[in-house]
């Protein structure tokens, strides 16, 4: 695999007014990277993802996309650096007037100059990957909440973004639909190359799929281990190995 | 019941050799359905010489949460004053229980707000908050004006018929009304110079001009404001709109310009519609009350409406229907992420509806006046 780094998070702090939920975050992403982040509830791994988007400032450091930094770059080329991106939300956040396949259709609509038709088989394919074939003209209302967890998955797909951020694809899914979102996630990574963040808890996935990641810590507000998932359970931190291993080893 | 169905406390230095330990015994039944003691009672006791405390509940009949957090309480109060707490004495699952609740320390968040405020402190933030608002709020009217609506066409037709024809039978009401007590106030005026027939006038020009426009904004404000800052808020809630955010894809073109727009269409059609129903009312009190004939009412009512009359009832609507559909957008967009934002956003999308519409209407009739109109 190559090491081309792809996203670079340089000394990041993120607060609330002047709650610091973490700070002095460094690591990189490299292109094709399945990159995990791992901490406890309520330790700011969703709050990560919003300063990672562009959905939240951060209070100090810096997002650095492919040599460009995001939080000081121009209205411009923050637009030209979001399109490159697709995010789930930790609740899908679907559009709630909009059917599914109207919702996986607006970026496709908004940024290609594709005719109805080809968007429309597109539409259809990306939802037959999350396994949603037949559900076009549901409305996000009529979803049972792991539905709505991949038709969300479908809707970031829809450009093939360069880099997917995913918050908590599995939470909510069955076993079997959860791997088999596994396999679709290391399938993105290996044929189209896409660069993915990946926010779970499923230990199972982290371990599978994952290879790299960072651990947020909640009581020291900062990341306290990087690296291959695999290497922090063999020799990482002792927090970490008690995380990965359900608290297993003390 | 049995008879042990009361709650037994004692509390008792633990042997007369042993004065720094105090023995707190448990027994009979403590339920969440009883009166409990208070455990700040004990606080008291809790005091030099004692430095450990131990529980015996050995004579406990039945127990729940109750005890626990009885328990837990003295075990806080304890900790506080550094007095060591041995729960051996416990049942084994309240033990558990305790412990597990102990398990992960309470966090203590810096830039909590602490405590309720008073009512100027209150007052005092809530204008600050306004004050600070209306960049922000110059910020959105910005946004709104050089937008580009880009909408189905499906979708600008759900907005027009859910703002207009579902709006007709509130409007209705309301506007008889209204022209029936401006026809009795004109009634009552115009005796005094015996010149009832000018009640037509008054009706006419009053409800077409003014009050049609006015009365249809603050039905429109409470009906279709409340629901736009209300569906966005929950849009807002749902991070639908961060979801357009991170797509670059402008909220304003997709989410606020159809529903500006769908307003801006359908009020000043509205506000013809009050006035109409208005007039009617007028000349049904002026022909039942006060003997006036439809013929005469009528050529009355043509003679005062001049077209400008009808211009200036149409720009005040359409200037209405464009506030409410803003500060409705406006405190959508502005939501937080709880039910309790969504439902404030909408009261807060009335108020400053209501507040705008009347300084708008308030410049505007100046501003006619100056000019003649
Ligand atoms: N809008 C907010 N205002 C203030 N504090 C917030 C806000 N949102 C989140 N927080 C706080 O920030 C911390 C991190 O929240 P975040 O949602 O990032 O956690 P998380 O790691 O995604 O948790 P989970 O695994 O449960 O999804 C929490 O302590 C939370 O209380
Ligand atoms: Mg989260």
């Amino acid at each position: 695999m190559n090491t081309v780094p792809h996203i670079e998070v340089r000394d990041l702090t993120m607060a609330y007014g002047d709650f610091v939920v973490q700070g002095g975050l460094d690591f990189v992403v490299n292109k094709g990277d399945i990159f995990v982040v791992m901490g406890g509830n309520g330790c700011g791994k969703t709050t990560l993802m919003r300063a990672l988007v562009g959905l939240q400032r951060p209070a100090t450091g810096s997002v650095v996309y492919s040599g460009e930094d995001f939080w000081s770059a121009g209205a411009e080329a923050q637009q030209r650096l979001k399109r490159r991106l697709g995010i789930l939300f930790q609740g899908g956040a679907l559009w709630s007037s909009l059917t599914l396949a109207e919702n996986v259709a607006l970026p496709l609509a908004e940024y290609t100059g594709l005719p109805p038709d080809r968007v429309d088989e597109i539409v259809a394919f990306k939802l037959a990957l999350v396994g949603l074939a037949g559900f076009e003209d549901f409305y996000p209302s009529e979803l049972s909440g792991g539905m709505k967890k991949r038709a969300g998955l479908a809707r970031a797909m829809a450009l093939d973004p360069d880099i997917l951020v995913i918050d908590e694809p599995s939470s909510g899914l069955d076993p079997l639909t959860a791997r088999r979102l596994d396999e679709l996630i290391m399938e993105l990574r290996d044929s189209l190359g896409t660069t993915i963040v990946v926010v779970t808890h499923e230990l199972a996935s982290i371990l599978s799929i994952g290879n790299n990641s960072i651990y947020l810590d909640s009581e020291s507000h900062t990341m306290i281990a990087t690296g291959h998932p695999q290497d922090a359970l063999k020799n990482g931190h002792p927090k970490v190995r008690h995380f990965l291993t359900r608290g297993g080893t003390t | 019941m049995r008879d042990e169905a009361a709650w037994q406390l004692d509390v008792r230095p633990a042997r007369v050799d042993e004065p720094d330990t105090l023995l707190i015994v448990l027994g009979g039944r403590w339920c969440i359905d009883q009166s409990l003691p208070s455990a700040d009672t004990l606080t008291t006791r809790l005091a030099a010489p004692v430095c450990r405390v131990r529980f015996d509940a050995s004579k406990l009949v039945d127990w729940d949460s109750a005890l626990l957090t009885y328990v837990s309480r003295i075990s806080k109060s304890c900790m506080d004053r550094g007095i060591a707490v041995d729960s051996s004495g416990l049942p084994p699952g309240a033990q558990r229980l305790l412990a597990m609740a102990l398990a992960v320390p309470e966090q203590k968040l810096a830039g909590r707000d602490s405590g309720p405020q008073g009512t100027f402190t209150q007052v005092g933030a809530a204008t600050i908050e306004f004050i600070r608002g209306a960049p922000q709020m110059l910020g959105f009217l910005g946004e709104v004006t050089t937008g580009r609506a880009r909408f189905r066409r499906r979708d600008l037709w759900l907005e027009i018929e859910e703002v207009g024809p579902r709006a007709l039978p509130i409007v209705s009401v309301i506007s008889f009304l209204v022209g029936l007590i401006l026809a009795y106030l004109g009634a009552d005026q115009l005796k005094l110079v015996g010149a009832q027939i000018f009640i037509a006038d008054l009706v006419a020009i009053g409800m077409v001009r003014e009050v049609g426009a006015l009365m249809t904004g603050i039905i429109i404000a409470g009906r279709t404001g409340a629901a736009f800052a209300a569906q966005l808020g929950t849009m807002q809630v749902n991070e639908e709109i961060d979801a357009y955010k991170t797509l670059g894809i402008s909220a304003i073109d997709f989410l606020v310009l159809p529903r500006m727009l769908a307003l801006m269409l359908m009020v000043p059609l509205l506000t013809l519609y009050s006035g109409f129903i208005g007039m009617l009312a007028g000349l049904l009190v002026s022909m039942t009350v006060f003997d006036i004939g439809f013929f005469e009412y009528y050529t009355e009512t043509l003679r005062a409406l001049e077209f400008k009359q009808f211009a200036v009832g149409l720009s005040k609507g359409t200037v209405y229907g464009a506030i409410v559909a803003f500060a409705g957008c406006l405190r959508g967009m502005q939501c937080g992420r709880s039910a309790e934002a969504v439902g404030h956003a909408a009261t807060s999308a009335v108020v400053t509806a209501i507040l705008l519409i009347t300084i708008a209407a308030s410049i505007m009739t100046i501003v006619y006046y100056q000019l003649g109109i």
